[in-house]
Order: C-alpha cells, then structure tokens, then sequence
C-alpha cells in the first residue's frame, strides 16, 4: 500500500465557490435529470444565481466560467426521507421530534426545532445529500432508540419486560422539507404532511386495539370538518365540545380538505388496506411509510394514486407487522404503479448517507434504475409540495446537483463535488476532520495540535 | 503480525481435543493432570471442557471445479481466469488457468467472482431472533455485572430467520456473542452458517471459544441506574479486575491441588465454578477475548489490564476510535472489527470515521468489518466497499483484493479459525461464495454459496434455498 496525491487538490478545482451573479457551465459529463430531459451523456448544465438556467448540449454562454467535469456523473442532489437530520445529534440524547402532548400533537411543526449547525449534515452531504424530508416520530412508535451496539439499546433493555410508553396523541406533528446546506434558511417547506402511526403503536394511541385508533380517528376528522364549518360559533362557546385543543383542530384543517397528505406509518398488508380505506372515505391525501407488506396489495396502493416511502433493505420479520418483507417490495410495488420515495436505515439520520446504497440495492433486486434514481430526487420532491423548486435538473429550479466520480449508487463512487442553490458545498466534515489529524500518527506534538 | 508462539500452541492443543471430543473419543487428559484421580462427573474443570459437542456434518458434495472466474482470494491476492478444485469440502487446487482432471464437474464462473465465504465476527443472530418479541430477548444476562458463567450458545434459536439471509448475503461462518450489558458478559460462540434443528449442528468443529467483555456506557448504565456498580467507568475498570483476580486466584486453587494429587497428598478439589472456569480457559490461552469497546483511551486501559492478569486481547469491537491508536494495536496484535458508517447513537460513538480500518491497515493493524446486526449481515461486502472508499479518499491505495480480507481472512484470524477458514488456499474447508459480478458493486447478489463444499444457498435453484420453520405459513413464505 502506498499513499497516494490527497483529493483536497484534485477537488479544490471543484469547490471554489462561484462569485456573486457568476455563471457557471459544468461541461463534459453525464447528465441524468430525473426529468423529463432523460440522461445526456454528455451535457451542458448552465446555472446562476442559484438557478439552473439551462440543461443541454449547447456551448457554455459567453463569459460563463467552465467546470469541466468530463467522465464524472452528474445528479440532481439526493433526498433524504423520513429523516431525522437537524432534530438529533446524539441519539442517546434525544431528539426533537418526538411529542407527547395532549395539547399538540397535529399541531406540532417540527421545523421550529432544527438546528442547522448539527455535524449531522455536513456528513450527509458527503452521502450526496440536499434534501432531507424531516417527518415527526410518533411517541413510542418512532426509532426509539438508535442505539447500535444492538444490545443494550432503550428496545433491548425494555425488551425484557413490557411494551414501549403509550402515545398520548393519535398525531405526531407536521414534517418539514429542509436544504442541507447547514444555513438559517434550511426550512425550503414546512407543514408538508401530518404523521400518523397505524398497527400496532397507532393501536396503543386509540386505546389498545386497531379499531379503536381508526374510529377515533374517524370522529377527530369529523369534529375537525365541525370546526372549519362552525368556527365562529365554536369560538365563543356556542358550538359542541371538540375533541382537540384549538391548536390541533387549526392543524388538521388542510388534512381533511385534502391540501396537508396524512403520512401513515403503516407495515402489515391487512392495516395498510385499513388505511387506504380509511383515506378514501374521508377523502384525504395519502403516502404510505413503511409499507414492508405494501407489496401484497400493490394494485390496491398503485389504484389509491398513494405513493410510498420504504427502506429498501427492509426484509426481516422483525415484527409481526412485517412478515411478508422482502428486498423485492420497491421493484414489485413500483412494476405496480407505485410512486416510491426511499428512507435509509434509523431514520436516515446518522446512516443517511446510505441512502444511495439502499437505492442500489433496490436496483439489484429488480427496481429499474431509473426508477431508484428517482425514489431519491424528484419522487419524494413532489410528495411533498417541492417538486417545483429541486428534485431534477430542469431549467428554473434551483441547483442542487451532485458531481459523482461514477454512478451514484456504487460504494466506490464518490461525490467530486456537492451544489445546493448554486453554491458549492464544503465537503469537510468533523469525521474528516478527525480522520486528517490521526492520519499519521507521528510527529513531535500531541494530535490535539493538529486542526485547521 | 505473528501471534505469540505460545498462544498458537495453545490454540492448536484446543482444536484437537475438541475434535477428538467430537468425534466420539475420550477427552484427551490435560498435561500436569495425568496423575489426576477422576472426579465425579461435573466437578472436574478441564474433563469435559467440550460440555456441549459439536454435530456439525457438512451438507452432502460432491468434488467439483469452478473455472474462468475472477476471484479475490482473501490473502490479499486477486486471481484472473481461477480454477478452483474442491474435494472432500476441501480446497484441492487453486490458481490462475489450472487444469481440471477430466471427468470432474465443472462450473463454468466466466464473468463471474468468487470470494471466500464472509465472516462475520461479530452477531447476535438466534440470541435477538426474529421477530424481536420481548421473548426473543436472549443475548444480555442483565442481572450481575460480571456473568462470565453464562454461554451465548445455550441461548441461540437457530430457527432465526436472520441466519437465512445472512447465508444469502454470503455468510458462512458467524461469531453469536452475549450482548453488552455486562463487563464480562459470558462465552461467545463460533458457528457454521448451515440450517440445523440445533445449536450443536451449527457449532465450528474446534473453533475456540469466546469471551466477550464491555467497556464504558452500556455496564455502567446499566448497573448505575439500578443504583449499584459499576456507574463510572473507574467502576468498570475495578471490576473487570476483580474479576481477574478471583480467576487467577481459582487457577491457583486448581494448581494447588492438582500438585498435591500428583505428589500423591491426599486433597480436598476446589468447588468448579462455571464462570471462572471460563476466565481460567482465558488465562489459558484457549478462550479468546472479544472486548466491546468504543474509545481509545478505554481500549489503552483493557490492554494494560490483559497485560496485567497475563491474557491477551483478541479483538476490539465496534471500536470506532481505533483509528487513534492503531500503533497501539498493531504492536498489541490485535484486531478491530468495526463498521464504517455507523455512529453517533451515544456519546462514545461520536468519533466514528468512515476510514477507521484503512487507517488500522495502513498502521499494520488487523482491520474486520462486522455487522452487529441483521440486516448489516447481508451486506457485509458493501460495507466494506464503503470502507475501501473512505479510505482511498484519505489518499491510501488499497485494493480491493485487500479489502476483501476485512470480511474473510482478517475475522478468521480473530476468532482462531484461520487455519480452517477465510480465504481460498489448498487444504482449507471449501467456503466459496460465487458472486454474480464484483463483490464491491452496490448490485453484487451471490448467486452459490457453499460451506465445506457442499451448496448450502443456490440463486437458481429452488432446491438449495432453505428456509427457516418460522417462515412456513407466513405471508411470503420467507422469500425475502
């Protein structure tokens, strides 16, 4: 083994940030939009101003400063969803996502939370990650622990003697679409879906049994259609009791008119019907999250016009809501008609940067290429009301795009170079930073002397 | 890095006295306890070390040859156009363009790879089975910091389905250890990943056993919030050794009498007591040591401790601040099997870097990468490619022929095995997984896996794809 030149040189070429009102040209290299442009395979990709201004094979304009990135794989930058980035920074310690109020539970937007400075996003970044879709965890529902020396984690320990603490609320709040550019203005959406947990946790919210979780349900979104009709009344005290704090009927309002979708974090194939019912009758936007089993009723989900969010290396029967999991659940559900979104393992978070290989293995176990590249870009940008904005290289739409040595899936590629809204990304982050000073472990001084 | 002369003999004398054991003959008496008068059975600490035999036998073969593959054989090396001969689930033959006699079967592997089968070092698959109901929640004996006396495998279920798709993935040989809970958390356990109906048909013929022990937050989180020690990790440290004491001190005892015995002087026999008789066997060299242990300063402190009750460190787990120390551990000879991309879950994994084992190789330390998890199993080969990348872009040239030992040859010498497994070298047990492109793409499936020669996983043939007794009945059947 011999060291090699470090890449800081090479990639220097790529991250010097582009001056104000600069038009930048990345030339040369292989252009996979996830739009309605295809892959070029070799294309022009013009931005300024945080735009994209054109995707081609036009010379660059005049005056455009040119990035040759011949041989390399460009992308839209990557979704993170169902994630948990800005709201944890050590498991152990909690996160900001979890709530168990009787007050707020729909009400609960989680993007007054976020924490841009979290080391989490940087180290994201290098996954070729710019997008995360934050989702609430349900209470007792959600990745309670995170903890993965396997063992001693909260589940393990609680493993021994009864269940996980009841949910106060029927609903975990309100999610949000984030930029992982590690900025005050991350926030690009919020209030983009209302979380609710079915099967077995979403029993213990309604009482102890499935039933009971979707009648109460049922009468909340009645008492909440009440409340829009009668609001006036309701206020000062003329209109019945509702059942919800005045924050949670205000919340739930764009649910049942079908503005907000209700994410429903559902495995087994019987509850994932009962949901689908459940949303028809009252008229609701749907996406499904989890969806282990979705593949059993893959017509009945790809009919309803729900798209779904799974982890595509979900295939043990962990549980005994997910018996039927297998690796071919995102190629059988997507031959279905299924529109896909993938999340990546504990909430993809920490792992988020796995993403990509969760994809790939999608891929491996039948999901069209294609189909993977887009379950982590465009999909998940329009499920949740940013499909306009990122997701694609499309003129017009902001530039976040990633610069691959190869293809984004594999673990050897890597990305040369991370945009988001134009600006290059620094790909260093505090792991880099660690692996830098104890790379040579000689020298006169202590490492602790090392830093930049 | 050579091991200690003395620790390889030991080793060698315990793999031949398990195999006679298993085998049927009598147990082997010890050196020094020749003149030793029988002891009622279950009171003798070294009669019947081997309580639990193995029945392991391989799944039937026949001899074959693969042909035209591309293997990386996980020594290191990386072959073009391999022939690989198998008799008696034994490598015969390997090389770049060999002959194959005449009449032998032969698999054509053109455009293919093969590798040895993955090891993964460390698992609790059948300890935490699938489905993880509270009643599955065998691995972590939580009710004494110090449990050297409880055995992983007494708690396996081999009927996990994990160990099905962990072979999917390419596993064929696995360490189940006791969870983490405890400083000294009872004997892991090496198995052949084969489906069997028991424990004992899945147990390594001769493979060591295991030790496994914890530092920092899980005991003294444990233990602390019940309000008893340890609840720092000073607790921790004064309890790893006590317990070292009280085993030194059980090891005197036996010595005591066995002397006595042997000058003919009528004696009365310590008390056997399972636990130490597990710490004397790591004294002895026979039991080797699999530490969890996060940061480097607390793996500074386990090795002055093995340095000071005189055992020796097999393997660092989860070890995710090795990278701090690597000179400490190359010159220590001891190996860290460890992830790449997981951290952050507590406080003691916040240091975690993506190149920890490039950087252990690049110091001549002895890098694994294991999973710790069932669904991590499957894919052991992609996090070793997340591994090799990571260190190449810290500027080291590995290939990926080197790599491939971190989930082969590396775990096999971590767990005593590698006279018998791990890499693809004549007179080893034919563990061969084929793989239907380059084991470092994201798209990599094995399409045969075989243990001891024999297929024990087949892509293409329904015949050869086992599937657990839980599985029957259930949505999918356990197709996954």
């Amino acid at each position: 083994m011999r060291r090699l030149t470090p890449l800081a040189a090479v990639l220097a070429l790529f991250t010097t940030p582009p001056a104000l009102a600069e038009t930048l040209a990345i030339t040369g290299g292989r252009l996979i939009t996830a739009g309605p442009q295809g892959t070029l395979e070799t294309g022009v990709i013009v931005i300024r101003d945080g735009k994209i201004v054109s995707v081609g094979r036009a010379a660059p304009p005049p005056g455009a400063r040119v990035l040759d990135a011949s041989g390399a794989v460009i992308t839209p930058g990557l979704f993170a969803t169902g994630s948990l980035l800005g709201a944890v920074e050590i498991s152990a310690l909690g996160d900001d996502l979890s709530v168990d109020n009787p007050q707020i539970g729909a009400a609960f937007d989680l993007r007054e939370g976020l924490d841009p400075a979290s080391t989490l996003i940087p180290v994201a970044r290098t996954g070729g990650l710019t997008s995360a879709v934050v989702l609430p965890q349900p209470a007792g529902g959600g990745f309670a622990a995170h903890e993965h020396d396997g063992e001693v984690s909260g589940r393990r320990l609680t493993a021994g003697g009864g269940h996980e603490p009841r949910p106060n609320t029927l609903f975990a709040g309100q999610g949000a679409v984030v930029r992982l550019n590690g900025a005050p203005d991350m926030v690009v959406r919020g209030g983009v879906g209302i979380s609710v947990a079915f099967g077995a946790t979403g029993a213990q919210a309604g009482g102890g049994a499935r039933g009971a979780q979707i009648a109460a349900l049922r009468a909340v979104f009645a008492d909440v259609r009440a409340f829009a009709a009668n609001r006036s009344a309701w206020e000062t005290g003329a209109y019945r009791e509702l059942g919800l704090s005045k924050a949670d009927l205000e919340a739930l309002v764009p649910l049942v008119q079908g503005r907000t979708p209700l994410v429903a974090r559902v495995h087994r194939a019987a509850d994932i019907r009962a949901v689908l019912r459940l949303a028809r009758d009252e008229k609701l936007r749907l996406i499904l999250e989890g969806a282990e089993e979705g593949w059993m009723l893959a017509r009945e989900i790809a009919a309803a016009g729900v798209p779904v969010i799974l982890n595509p290396i979900t295939n043990r029967p962990d549980t005994f809501e997910i018996l039927g999991a297998t690796l071919e659940n995102a190629a059988r559900l997507h031959a279905a008609g299924v529109t896909l979104a993938f999340t990546a393992p504990e909430g993809a978070a920490h792992r988020a940067r796995e993403t990509r290989y969760g994809a790939g293995t999608a891929v491996a176990w039948g999901l069209p290429w294609d189909a993977a590249l887009a379950a982590v870009t465009i999909n998940p940008a329009r499920m949740f009301g940013v499909g306009d904005r990122t997701g694609s290289l499309e003129p017009g739409k902001d530039a976040d795009l990633v610069i691959w040595s190869g293809d984004p899936f594999e673990p050897l590629s890597t990305p040369r170079a991370v945009y988001i809204r134009g600006q290059a990304q620094d790909l260093t982050t505090r792991q880099t930073q660690l692996r830098d000073r104890y790379k040579d472990l000689g020298g006169p001084l202590p490492p602790a002397y090392r830093h930049r | 890095m050579p091991r200690p002369a003395a620790w390889t003999v030991a080793l060698a004398a315990l793999v031949l006295s398990s195999c006679a054991t298993a085998s049927g003959a009598p147990p082997k008496a010890r050196p020094g306890a020749a003149a030793t008068k029988a002891l009622p059975a279950g009171l003798d600490p070294v009669a019947r070390q081997d309580a639990f035999p193995s029945t392991y036998r391989p799944l039937p073969s026949a001899p074959f040859a693969i042909t035209g593959a591309r293997a990386y054989t996980g020594t290191g090396a990386a072959l073009e156009n391999a022939t690989l001969i198998v008799r008696n689930g034994r490598i015969a033959a390997i090389g770049e363009g060999l002959p194959v006699p005449a009449g032998l079967e032969t698999l054509d592997a053109r455009g293919r790879w093969i590798t040895p089968g993955l090891i993964d070092a460390h698992s609790h698959l059948g300890v935490y089975a699938a489905p993880a109901v509270p009643a599955h929640s065998d691995g972590n004996e939580l009710t004494d910091p110090t449990t050297p006396e409880v055995w992983a495998e007494h708690s396996i279920w081999p009927q996990d389905p994990g160990f099905n798709t962990a072979r999917i993935g390419g596993v064929t040989t696995v360490q189940i250890l006791p969870g983490s809970g405890n400083l000294i958390g009872g004997r892991g356990v090496t198995l052949r990943n084969v489906p069997a109906r028991t424990m004992q048909e899945m147990k390594f013929p001769g493979a060591p056993y295991t030790l496994k022990m914890a530092c920092g937050e899980n005991p003294k989180r444990v233990y602390g919030s019940r309000g008893r020690a340890p609840s720092t990790r000073m607790g921790n440290v004064a309890g790893y050794r006590a317990a070292w004491i009280e085993a030194a001190d059980y090891v005197r005892k036996w010595d005591d009498y066995r002397d006595k015995v042997s000058r003919g002087e009528k004696a009365d026999p310590p008390r056997r007591d399972l636990g130490l008789d597990t710490m004397a066997g790591v004294l002895r060299g026979e039991i080797l040591v699999q530490n969890h242990c996060y940061r480097a300063d607390e793996m500074a402190i386990m090795i002055d401790i093995a340095k000071e009750f005189g055992y020796r460190i097999s393997s660092f787990h989860h070890a995710l601040e090795a990278y701090k120390i690597a000179d400490l551990l190359a010159q220590n000879g001891i190996c860290t099997a460890t992830w790449a991309g997981w951290w952050g879950g507590k406080i003691e994994m916040y240091d975690s870097i993506e190149a920890n084992v490039p950087l252990l190789e690049a110091a001549g330390a002895c890098g694994v990468i294991k999973s710790d998890d069932p669904d991590l199993i499957q894919r052991l080969n992609q996090e070793a490619a997340m591994a090799l990348a990571a260190g190449r872009a810290a500027g080291l040239e590995i290939s990926e022929a080197e790599a491939m030992r971190w989930i082969t040859s590396n775990p096999a010498r971590a767990l005593g095995i590698a006279d018998q497994t791990g890499s693809l070298e004549v007179g080893k047990r034919a563990d061969i997984v084929l793989w239907d492109r380059n084991p470092f793409s994201i798209y990599a499936r094995t399409e045969t896996v075989f243990i001891d020669g024999a297929i024990a996983w087949d892509r293409r043939d329904a015949r050869y794809q086992p599937r657990s007794d839980f599985d029957l009945g259930q949505p999918g059947e356990g197709a996954r």
